[in-house]
């Protein structure tokens, strides 16, 4: 077995036995896991070509719709809450997807920041329905009808951000080699191919950006359900701005980075805040700047690349 | 709605068109010439208003006539353009031309992320008011409306000589007629010798100059405070791409069309006031997904 596969799975191990070996990381690699999934969403539409500065909009939509199927349903199951959160984000998704599946480049990453702001401001000012700027509360739901103290509720959480991380990005990373999925990569190679095809690029486009609210709708409902509250901030401009950075620092479209990209972003910035929190978007920008300049293929990149480097040595060596 | 409210929301849309319009150009003239979305501009709107009201304050405090507040303004304007303008076209947009149009977005995000710190570094968090410019120009009674000059009278005479200068400098001047040849093909503009990175820097300088003037001519009649930049970039990107990308005059229109309905939406149903500009946007895009005045391109295959 060659390294480049060992290392992933050690490193997946280690990630399992968290709970175990060091518990106090198992929160902030939860969020850091949520964070990714979502983070996912961007990668896909990266490999069109697009990039969306408004995706923060359904990790918001499903948090919300969280919240509220827990304020109507009092003690709903995990599941439920689950299944409600995503099917509003893919909701949303199919709608503002309809719209702006006609658009590409600076029309599409600005529509979609257009749509999150769009959200973001109904959140704040109907605060009859939406509780404004305090959010809403995700009072601890029932697991498949047990009501759970706060230490197993977390650890499982834990371990459904971990399933979920790997089993959506398996499908991601088997979407786009689908049929479906090359259709979507050629909206970047060759758009006009595409119609001369016969294919409708609305159409393929719509499919990505579904399964991309779909991803971060996961994200979403993770995160709310684990920080036990919402607020508007999950649809700022911020949090989509920190989603395309991830997206950029994991390699821009590869999906392995992105959970990468993620982790080690969440632990640098658990660490950095306490020197670095009020220039935190100074940071990200310019780090932004230095990998688009000088290290296009990001984390996934440096990495195949030092792996390469390893695998020539070997031969060389034999 | 009586007369009274219709006069307000009326004057309240003009004054807040004409701010609108004045950033939204120079969006739409940096797009036209370079074939980039600067981000950023909003970030240079925010930072030209709180370097006026600093710059007003410090003057105000030094003795000096509160007249001295709009040379304050003009002077802010010229700096944004010249020494942050002017770094970010040389230093950074200079290098990413070539590259895919995700990465040039890319880019002037990230300036976005940093510059929006910027402001909260120098001037915190807190809202500051600086309204000397304001209250020096006095009211101004329509009917039975009193209004404050300066929103209604001096703004929009600024952004009505801005559309037609902009006009006569680009149709007229030589410089203005070297942005246009560039515009329409670069490569033909350089073989017959028009230096293009020279007239793409002064392209940015302008708007960026524009983007700030904006922000200075917008700080009397507003409180400053971190955000601002987001809101503006956003609204000015609807009124640009309401209008069709590139086109001066149809910013204009959209500019009036887009804050009368904001101003009327004010007093008829206030929550929805930060909706208005997205709806319109949004409808007219589906109907012609080139804007109002935009013309579809020719596809190139």
């Amino acid at each position: 077995m060659s390294i480049r596969i060992i290392i992933p799975i050690i490193l997946l191990t280690l990630l399992a036995l968290v709970p175990f070996l060091t518990p106090g990381l198992q929160i902030l690699l939860t969020l850091a896991l949520a964070k990714g999934i979502a983070v996912m969403g961007i990668t896909v539409l990266l490999r069109s070509g697009q990039v969306s500065f408004g995706h923060a909009l359904f990790f918001a939509v499903a948090a919300y719709g969280g919240a509220f199927t827990l304020m109507v349903i009092p003690g709903a199951d995990l599941v439920v809450v689950f299944v409600f959160g995503i099917t509003a984000a893919v909701l949303t998704g199919v709608a503002v997807g309809l719209f702006v599946a006609r658009y590409r480049f600076i029309f599409f990453a600005m529509l979609n920041l257009a749509f999150s702001m769009i959200f973001w401001s109904i959140l704040e000012k109907f605060y009859h329905y939406t509780g404004g700027a305090d959010g809403m509360r995700l009072p601890r739901p029932t697991v498949f009808g047990m009501e759970l103290e706060r230490g197993p509720y977390e650890l499982i959480m834990f371990y459904l951000a971990l399933i979920m991380a790997l089993g959506l990005g398996w499908f991601s990373m088997r979407w786009l080699e689908s049929p479906t999925g090359q259709l979507f990569r050629t909206l970047k190679t060759n758009e006009t191919r595409l119609q001369y095809l016969g294919m409708s690029p609305q159409r393929v486009m719509l499919t990505g950006y579904v399964l991309s609210a779909l991803l971060c709708g996961v994200g979403g409902i993770i995160m709310g359900l684990v920080q036990g509250v919402v607020t508007p901030e999950y649809a700022f401009w911020v949090r989509s701005g920190e989603m395309v950075f991830i997206a950029v620092l994991g390699g821009a479209g590869s999906v392995p980075g992105a959970l990468v990209g993620a982790a080690i972003y969440e632990i640098v910035r658990t660490y950095a805040s306490a020197f670095a929190g009020d220039i935190w978007q100074m940071v990200l920008g310019t780090f932004l700047l230095i990998i688009i300049l000088f290290a296009p293929g990001g984390i996934a990149g440096i990495y195949n690349s030092v792996m390469d480097r390893i695998a020539g040595k070997k031969e060389d060596g034999e | 709605m009586n007369l009274t409210l219709f006069l307000l929301a009326l004057f309240d849309g003009i004054a807040y068109a004409a701010l609108v319009f004045i950033v939204a150009v120079g969006l739409t003239l940096i797009f036209g010439v370079m074939r980039i979305l600067n981000v950023a501009h909003g970030s240079l709107y925010a930072v030209g208003a709180y370097l006026t009201a600093s710059l007003t304050t410090f003057i105000v405090s030094a003795g000096l006539p509160p007249i001295f507040a709009f040379p304050c303004m003009l002077v802010s304007a010229i700096l944004i353009g010249v020494v942050i303008g002017g770094p970010l076209e040389w230093l950074l947009l200079r290098r990413i031309y070539h590259k895919p149009e995700v990465l040039q977005l890319l880019v002037t995000f990230a300036i976005f992320m940093i510059l929006e710190d910027v402001q909260r570094l120098i001037w915190g968090t807190q809202p500051i008011f600086q309204s000397t410019a304001l209250q020096l120009m006095g009211n101004v009674r329509v009917f039975s409306v009193n209004y404050t000059v300066y929103q209604l009278i001096l703004l929009p005479v600024v952004a009505v000589a801005l559309l037609f200068g902009l006009r006569f400098f680009l149709r007229r001047t030589l410089s203005g007629k070297l942005i246009t040849a560039t515009t329409e093909d670069r490569e033909a503009a350089q073989a017959i010798g028009i230096d293009a990175d020279k007239v793409f820097l002064l392209t940015f300088i302008v708007g960026a100059g524009l983007a700030g003037l904006g922000g200075a001519l917008a700080s009397p009649t507003t409180s400053i405070l971190p955000g601002i930049g987001a809101d503006m970039i956003v609204l000015s990107f609807a009124v640009v791409a309401t209008a069709g990308l590139g086109q001066i005059e149809g910013a204009a229109l959209t500019a009036l069309l887009i804050g009368l309905g904001r101003s009327f939406a004010v007093y008829v149903w206030p929550e929805t006031q930060v909706l208005v500009p997205y709806v319109i946007m949004v409808a007219v895009l589906l109907v012609r997904p080139e804007g109002l005045f935009g013309s579809p391109s020719a596809r190139k295959i």
